[in-house]
Parts: C-alpha cells; structure tokens; sequence
C-alpha cells in the first residue's frame, strides 16, 4: 500500500497544536534559567542577581567567587540533574508499567538504592559518616556505592518486573508490592543503623531524607555521566514508550521489542535512581510529581511528555531545594522533607481520583 | 501480493493451540477466519505477523518468508488491529501517526505527518482528528486504530474481532468501510470473526477453525449446514433472504418455521 501524498495539504491545526507544545517546552526551559540565576543568589548569604551574572561570566575574586563556584553552583547544577533524571525514571516507568502511579520512590526502588548504599558506606567502608549533621557523610569511594546502590535497586528492579510480568496487577496491587519492597530495604537500612554508633545513627538518619547540599563536582561529574545518557536514551526511545501507551499489542505489532524496551527501562531508570539516592539520599516524588503536572498541561503524547517532565522534574527539585536554604536560614532543611509535603498529597489525590479516569 | 500460509503449529507451553494450519489469501481480498471460542482464531491471527512464534510452519507474502524478517520489517508490511484498544490520552492524529513508526528513525518527516492527514481525509476523519482517543465511542476508536493501521502502509491488514464491541449501524458501517480500503489498496486483509451472517456479507473467503485445526477454507460454497454444525456443535438452516445468505440457528421452534423465516429472524446472529 502507498499512499499518494502529492495532494494532500498541511494540517495547520496539527503543526499549529505541536508547535503550542514545543513553546511550553521552551517556556520551562527558560524558566528553569532564570530559577537557577535567582537560586544560585539565595542563601544564609544573600547576593544580588548582577554579582551572580558577573562572577559566572568573567569570574571575579572574593566572597561571591567562593560561594558561587565551591558551594552555590555545583547545588543548584545537582539539583537541576538530580531533578530531571529522577522525573525521567518516573515518567518512563509510569509508561513502560502502564502505571501512573509509578516512580522509583513509590515502588520502593529508591528505598532499595538507599539501602545498597548505606550498605557500601557502613561495611564495606566506601565513606565515614561525619562528626557533624552538616556533612553527614563522606564518601571516599563514590563509584563503589554508586554500584552497591544500583545492585540492591536491580534487586528491586526485578522483582517489580517479575509482577508485572506474571500477572496481571493493577496499579495498586504494583504500589503494594513497592510498598513491601520499601519496607524491607527500610529494614535493611535501620539494621545497618542499629550497629552503628549514635553519631552514626543520626548521619544515616539525616541522610536519608535526602539533601542535595552535600553534591560535589566530583559527585556531580559522575551524577551527569549516569544520568544525561540515560536521558538522551529515553529520548530517542520516545516513540516506542508512546507504543506502549497503547498497549503491548499494538506495540508489537508496531515492530517493537516490548519486553526488551521495558527491561533496558526499567533497568536505566533503577539506575539513575541509584546514583542519585547514592549522592543525595532519598529525594521522593519528583518522579511522581512532575510527569503528572505536565500530562495536565500538554497531555501523554510523549514526544513532549518526556522532555517537558525533566525540565519540570529540574525546576520543582531547585525551587525545592532553594526554599529548603531560607525557610529556617542559616540551617537548611533537607530537600526530601520539602518534596514529601509536595508530593504526599498529589499521591493520594491520584489513588482516590483512580488513576486514568 | 498472495499471503501463503503452510503446516503452522503453534502451543502455549506443552498445551497445542494451533496445528498444520495452512490458509492463502489474496490481496484486494477480505478473509474471515472463523470458529468457536477458543479455537485458536486470535492465535493463528498473532502468529500470521510473528507476535507469536510458531513452532513450525511458513508464512510466504509472495516471495519473502515472514518468518525471516526481523520486527520492523514485518510491520512495514503488516498492520494489526487488536479486538481491545486501550486508548491513551492522545488526540486522534497523534495516535495515527504512531503508525508510522515502523518508518521512523530518529523523528518523525514532513512526509509522514502529510501521510496521516492523507488517510484521515480519505477515510473522512477530519472532525475526529484533533479530538482525544480516550473520549471517543467504540465506533469512532475502531476507525481511528483502522486509520493507524493503514498509514502503516502495509500490504497485509489482520485484524481481530473488528466489529466485537459495536453495535449493529457500527458494525455494517465498519465493515463497508474496511472493504471499501481493501478493494482500493489492493490490501490482503484477514480477520476473525463471531458473526457469520456479517462474514458471509463481506468476506470473500472464509476459514473455519476448531480445535486449532482448519475444517474447511474456500468461498463461500464451504459455508453449509453440515461443516457450521460441524464446527460450531449447532444444527444451522442457511436460507437466503434479500439476495444473501443467513445462517439460522434451528432450534426445535425454528425446525417449524422453516422455509417461512419471519422478519425478525434476519438479525439472528451466532
């Protein structure tokens, strides 16, 4: 069959529709530059907008030198990655499970990152835990828990797949199952805990609720080389999550591997949830939160869905993460605190409303 | 270009569901594949664009063996249709154009995007286009999953159960609708089917399947009494009635009223 397109003219409506998706594209984007321009100025130490642009262009010395480049600027760079990257495991996951109720937090993905990691800075000695609540941790060895994290959420991983794939679940029954898999890394991670020392106990404590102040540029290189790849992947993946959308059938007949493309993203997504719990501790419900703020705006289509949810997933974790450094000024609230009361409510919105009404 | 199907077996696990199937069919040419519930129709139709691996068998479209070809080869020339669409919230157009994803790379061309706006104006969807797939009637999201699997391009259509969930004016609309395609396309299109008085109206060949192996394949001449009660376990009469044949199922009441068949017996369907 060909079909004659010499005829055939333009849909105006159409482009016209993309072309309003592709503005809300760049709209957040924009945005997203002038949210990291203000947040890099916010702070127990407060500078003005024009000294951020003028240390950033032609780097001059002092304070705001300091500030910026060792403390502010990896922060916020963090958060933006951290925030994308846990956006596009949450909106992939939701796609690949067809659950809208899925991100690496509430199917316990996360909490099992955690506990691989807790796991490589208590016994395996890839870090110390600091004397003070301000560094929790140290960690000598980022790649070593970075692995451990990624193999205890393969672990969960797995067993999510295997659910999937052995019956047929409804989205609550996969939220039971992260609910079951979260407690048992939870578990994990106290008993870890409970032989360590007070100190310790707190460090972990503190920890987990996830702080995106303790990102290097060293952490930061390693967060970007996981998490940027595995974006792009998705990226050109865009298409055959949109098949899946549809159903596997018609995803096949489509000519796309379905289970194949749902492990490497199921398998991708553990990972960046990985490194980032490795660096950051548990960040909860960005991944939830942004892809169902932008399906409102511009729908499932997820040519733009994809995109639009990291650039979102960035913005809500930054404002987040800026609001964390002045709400008690000068201490700092951890971040996780901060997305849990965002993101709380919108979960049990969706289970109430039922998912895809 | 002629779909050949030979000696195709199939099981889910040890538990055979289809065996030695063979069927041809020809393009400009609608092929119902009948029988009972559970008697593989849904699986011979699977297996015909390899979703599911047969054991054994071939499937020739013309020269090339389907059975070679890798996923994306396949779809650039069979479409399928499933018997339940699970709409995403997308609008028509964009649920269209996904049937152009077995020709797409990175994105998506000009070209393509004109050859969903091509379709839609040739199957009248225009006022569809724009509205979302999760709001639509059963009627309206056959057509649309109709329009996707044509802007595949394909020389092959398989489609299952099309007119299941439709109600009568759908299903007659529907079915005219997918003949009308396959005579101007040239299109081999195969598809399963309950309702036989519907098969008997716009197929040209039928293939009759119980148990997971072929009874019966031809024109319409297979279609007697013997092989529907054969195949179905239901003593039929086949009368013809405004110039088509209906098959009626005889129960001791309707053995009566043979060969003075009241109007309201047209619509009987299996």
């Amino acid at each position: 069959m060909h079909l004659d397109i010499s005829t055939t003219t333009e849909p105006l409506v159409y482009t016209g529709y993309l072309r309003r998706k592709a503005l809300v594209l760049v709209g957040s984007l924009v945005f997203l530059v002038v949210l990291s321009f203000i947040s890099i100025g916010v702070g127990s130490v407060m500078l003005p907008v024009e000294d951020v642009w003028q240390t950033l262009l032609y780097h001059t010395s002092g304070n705001a030198e300091m500030i910026i480049w060792n403390i502010r600027l990896p922060r916020v760079l963090s958060a933006i990655v951290c925030g994308a990257g846990l956006a596009a495991a949450g909106v992939v996951m939701q796609s690949v499970l067809r659950n809208p109720l899925s991100s690496p937090y509430t199917l316990g993905v996360s909490q099992a990152a955690a506990f691989g990691a807790a796991f490589a800075i208590t016994s395996l000695g890839a870090g110390t835990l600091g004397r003070m609540l301000t560094d929790a941790i140290v960690v000598n060895n980022p790649w070593l828990v970075t692995v451990c994290a990624f193999i205890a959420s393969l672990g969960a991983t797995v067993v999510i797949l295997l659910v999937a794939k052995y019956r047929t679940t409804s989205p609550e029954v996969m939220i039971l199952v992260g609910v079951a898999l979260a407690a048992l890394f939870t578990a994990g991670t106290t008993f870890l805990q409970y032989f360590s020392s007070a100190e310790q106990i707190a460090a972990i404590v503190f920890w987990t609720f996830g702080d995106i102040g303790r990102a290097t540029w060293n952490d930061l290189v390693i967060i970007v080389l996981v998490v940027v790849p595995c974006i792009l992947y998705f990226l050109l993946r865009r298409w055959d999550y949109n098949a899946l959308d549809s159903g596997d059938e018609i995803a096949k007949s489509l000519g796309i591997h379905v289970e194949r493309v749902r492990t490497i993203a199921m398998f991708l997504s553990s990972l960046i949830a990985a490194v980032v719990v490795s660096f950051l501790g548990i960040i909860g419900f960005i991944g939830l939160v942004s892809p169902h703020m932008v399906r409102r705006v511009i729908g499932d289509d997820q040519r733009y869905l994809f995109p639009v949810s990291c650039v979102v997933g960035g913005i809500i974790l930054l404002a987040a993460d800026t609001v964390a450094r002045i709400i008690i000024a000068p201490a700092v609230l951890p971040v996780g605190v901060l997305t849990a009361f965002l993101g709380a409510p919108l979960f049990l919105y969706l289970l109430i409303r039922g998912n895809r009404s | 270009m002629i779909l050949n199907v030979a000696d195709l077996s199939f099981r889910y696990n040890s538990h055979p569901v289809l065996q030695d199937v063979g069927c041809t069919a020809s393009p400009g040419e609608i092929v119902a594949i009948l029988g009972p519930n559970g008697a593989g129709k849904t699986t011979l139709l699977r297996c015909l664009n390899a979703m599911l691996r047969p054991r054994t068998g071939t499937i020739m479209l013309g020269e090339q063996d389907i059975l070679s070809l890798s996923r994306r080869e396949i779809a650039q020339s069979m479409a399928y249709v499933p018997q339940h669409i699970e709409p995403p919230k997308v609008t028509a157009f964009d649920a269209i154009l996904l049937g152009r994803r077995p020709w797409i790379g990175w994105d998506m061309r000009r070209d393509d995007v004109l050859k969903v706006q091509s379709i839609i104006d040739q199957l009248g969807l225009a006022n569809l286009a724009m509205r979302h797939v999760d709001a639509m009637s059963g009627g309206e999201l056959q057509k649309v999953a109709i329009a996707r699997a044509l802007v595949q391009e394909p020389r092959v259509l398989l489609l299952d159960e099309p007119t299941s969930s439709l109600d009568l004016k759908n299903q007659h609309g529907i079915m005219q609708f997918i003949r009308s395609i396959v005579r101007i396309h040239r299109l081999t299109a195969l598809m399963t089917m309950h309702d036989l008085n519907l098969a008997l109206h716009y197929a040209d060949k039928f293939v009759l399947v119980k148990e997971g192996r072929v009874f019966g394949a031809g024109g319409e001449e297979i279609i007697t009494p013997e092989m529907i009660e054969e195949v179905y376990g239901i003593p039929v009469t086949i009368e013809r009635l405004c110039g088509r044949h209906v098959v009626v199922p005889r129960s001791e009441q309707t053995d009566e009223l043979q060969g003075d068949l009241i109007p309201s017996r047209q619509v009987t369907s299996m």
